[in-house]
């Protein structure tokens, strides 16, 4: 069972988050968010591991501002 | 939830000898609840020699139409009944479903790709025609006392059995037995008197539930759309019925007012939209809510919960009474069990422990689905919509559209299963029911495997050399000898090699299998699956 990689694993990580920022540029607020569910169902079935993918959520929930602890 | 049609069928209260009785009568099992679960208890029970009284509060059935869909699984047990192929000819067959998105196919599915069943992936029927069927069936059964308008009202647990309490036309009456069937429905009033939680997930969206008739040419699948331009930004469903009666679903939103859109002048534009001028007679409309929810435990003493009293599921899916039926035959031949002596009663915990697991699956599904098709905030809505989007051009977000998962039989992972020594291929599964498979009979007659199972533990054992003896208490059939594997199916479904030996429990599913046969490993396998 493969691990959550967050060691940078982009030789150049300046680029992936400009595109990832031009994705989105001038997009509404909805819109941006109905990209950004999009990208996330692409990216987990190209990822394709199920603990990885829990691995990624739990990190996300407990980082966040909003951190998911009031959310069910 | 109100119907509008009138009920079709009308059945007369007829006193009992026992409303004369100074003590009340003593019964081996009542079974409360004349519907599709308790029905099926009744007759299996009553066809294993056991004694049933059951008892329906109402002294009708038809009014308004609730399932429709009745699966494969479902089928074969009702066939070992004695109604099958009669609901099979009266039903409309199917196999195929297609989801759309807006006006564009993005999924369809085939639910029995292969021949060789005699029962189809499905049927499609009238609850009421289903539940007639029954009755009648239960009706030519002597041993079973059905009793109209005769509805339990109070219960006392005994220590070796319970004493009902039931209200009739003439006033109440106590009513003695060693068991009782609760099969009296999602508002079991067993359950409220027995005082049980019954908690789960309700949905807040509504549906409008119509059956309309029509003359018209649509296909026979079930088709579902996501957004259609006749519903825009909401679901429909739309499935056939015999007598030119068509099933259609259309959710509503949790925000509808539930008794000003059961109004046909509210009603019928609302399927102008759909149909378009073709001209339609509503049958039956109705508004619903759907929960769904289960039992923490299905067996309480001498009380045991089958069918909806048990466990509740959104009709997406289909797997409400289909899942209810198979309690109720799961748990027939291990009660008769037990009343005979066969069993113990510790036999009951394998009713409570695959059936909760049979549950757990269908609540499961029905829950995903309900989800995917009424997602709860506008953020899941967000991440529904995304796979929705997704689905017209990738494969992978088209597996998830979810409509609906039908109805199959559950895989028990069950302590009266003796797992496998070798390896076996093959469709057939340990803790499942056998596949069909076609057959000659000795008379030289063609038919089918599963019709031929009488409903006891019985061994298929393909041939090889002399014919054995079977263990007391279980049947043998010799695969080359009493049955023909005409098409060679059994042999490839069941991965079967000269010797090779499998047990089938009475409710037709596999719980051992062997690459020859041994007498040992046979009577300790049955005795494993008699929960000894
Ligand atoms: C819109 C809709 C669509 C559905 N579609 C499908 C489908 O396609 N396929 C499917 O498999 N399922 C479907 N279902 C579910 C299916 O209708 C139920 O699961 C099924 O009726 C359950 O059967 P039951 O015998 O457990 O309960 P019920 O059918 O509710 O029967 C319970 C019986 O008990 C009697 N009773 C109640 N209380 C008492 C009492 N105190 N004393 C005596 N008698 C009593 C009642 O009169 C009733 O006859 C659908 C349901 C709905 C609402």
């Amino acid at each position: 069972m493969a691990d959550l990689v967050t060691t940078s694993n982009f030789p150049n990580p300046d680029a992936v988050y400009v595109t990832l920022i031009d994705a989105r540029r001038g997009l509404s607020e909805t819109d941006a968010a109905a990209l950004d569910a999009r990208l996330v169902l692409i990216l987990a079935n190209h990822i394709g591991d199920l603990e990885v993918l829990r691995q990624a959520i739990g990190l996300a929930r407990k980082t966040g501002k909003n951190n998911g602890a009031q959310g069910k | 939830m109100t119907g509008g049609r009138k009920a079709i069928y009308h059945y007369g209260y007829r006193r009992s000898p026992d409303q004369d009785a100074r003590q009340p009568v003593r019964h081996p099992v009542v079974v409360v609840g004349a519907g599709p679960v308790g029905l099926t208890a009744a007759i299996d029970l009553a066809l294993r020699g056991v004694p049933v009284v059951l008892l329906d509060d109402a002294n009708r059935i038809g009014e308004g139409s609730r399932g429709i869909c009745y699966a494969k699984r479902t089928l074969e047990i009702l066939d070992r009944l004695g109604v099958g192929s009669d609901l099979v000819r009266q039903g409309v067959t199917w196999k195929l479903g297609k989801v759309y998105l807006g006006d564009d196919l993005v999924y369809a599915f085939d639910l029995l790709p292969e021949d060789g069943h005699k029962m189809p992936a499905f049927i499609n029927l009238q609850q009421y025609y289903l539940e007639k069927a029954l009755v009648d069936r239960a009706l030519e059964i002597e041993r079973i006392d059905l009793r109209w308008s005769n509805r339990v009202s109070a219960l006392e647990k005994r220590s070796d059995g319970v004493t009902l309490t039931v209200e009739t036309p003439d006033g109440p009456y106590r009513l003695a037995t060693d068991w009782v069937v609760a099969a009296d429905g999602a508002r079991s009033t067993i359950r409220d008197l027995l005082g049980l939680g019954f908690e789960g997930v309700t949905f807040e969206d509504k549906f409008l539930i119509a059956d309309v008739r029509m003359a018209a040419d649509f296909p026979t699948e079930r088709r579902f759309w996501f957004d259609p331009p006749f519903h825009t930004g909401q679901s429909a469903l739309m499935h056939r019925q015999p007598d030119n009666v068509w099933r259609i679903d259309l959710q509503l939103g949790p925000d509808a007012d539930a008794d000003a859109e059961q109004k046909p002048e509210r009603v019928i534009p609302r399927l102008k939209k759909m149909l378009g001028e073709r001209p339609f007679e509503l049958e039956w409309v109705s508004i619903y809510r759907f929960n769904c929810r289960r039992l923490a435990r299905f067996v309480h003493g001498r009380v045991i919960f089958a069918g909806d009293s048990a466990h509740q599921v959104s009709p997406f899916g289909a797997r409400g009474a289909n899942s209810g039926v198979q309690d109720a035959e799961n748990l027939a031949w291990k009660l008769a069990a037990v009343l005979s002596g066969d069993a113990g009663e510790a036999l009951l915990e394998s009713y409570d422990l695959e059936r909760i697991q049979g549950a757990d699956e269908n609540v499961g599904h029905s829950t995903r689905s309900t989800d995917f098709i009424a997602p709860h905030s506008p953020a899941e809505r967000a991440l529904r919509n995304a796979v929705l989007d997704l689905a017209r051009h990738c494969d992978f977000a088209r597996r998830m559209v979810n409509s609906g998962r039908l109805s199959v039989a559950t895989v028990y992972d069950s302590p009266l299963t003796t797992p496998d020594e070798e390896n076996f291929a093959g469709s057939a599964r340990l803790g499942a029911p056998v596949p069909d498979a076609p057959v000659r009979t000795r008379a030289g007659r063609d038919g089918f495997l599963v019709e031929q199972l009488t409903g006891t533990f019985e061994i298929l054992h393909i041939k090889q050399g002399a014919r054995p003896q079977a263990p007391p208490g279980v049947k043998l059939t010799v695969i080359g000898e009493d049955l023909q594997d005409s098409a060679g199916l059994l042999a490839k479904r069941f991965d079967a090699s000269p010797g090779a030996t499998y047990l089938l429990r009475p409710d037709q599913y596999l719980c051992a299998r062997w690459r020859t046969f041994d007498p040992d490993r046979i009577a300790a396998a049955h005795r494993r699956a008699l929960g000894r």
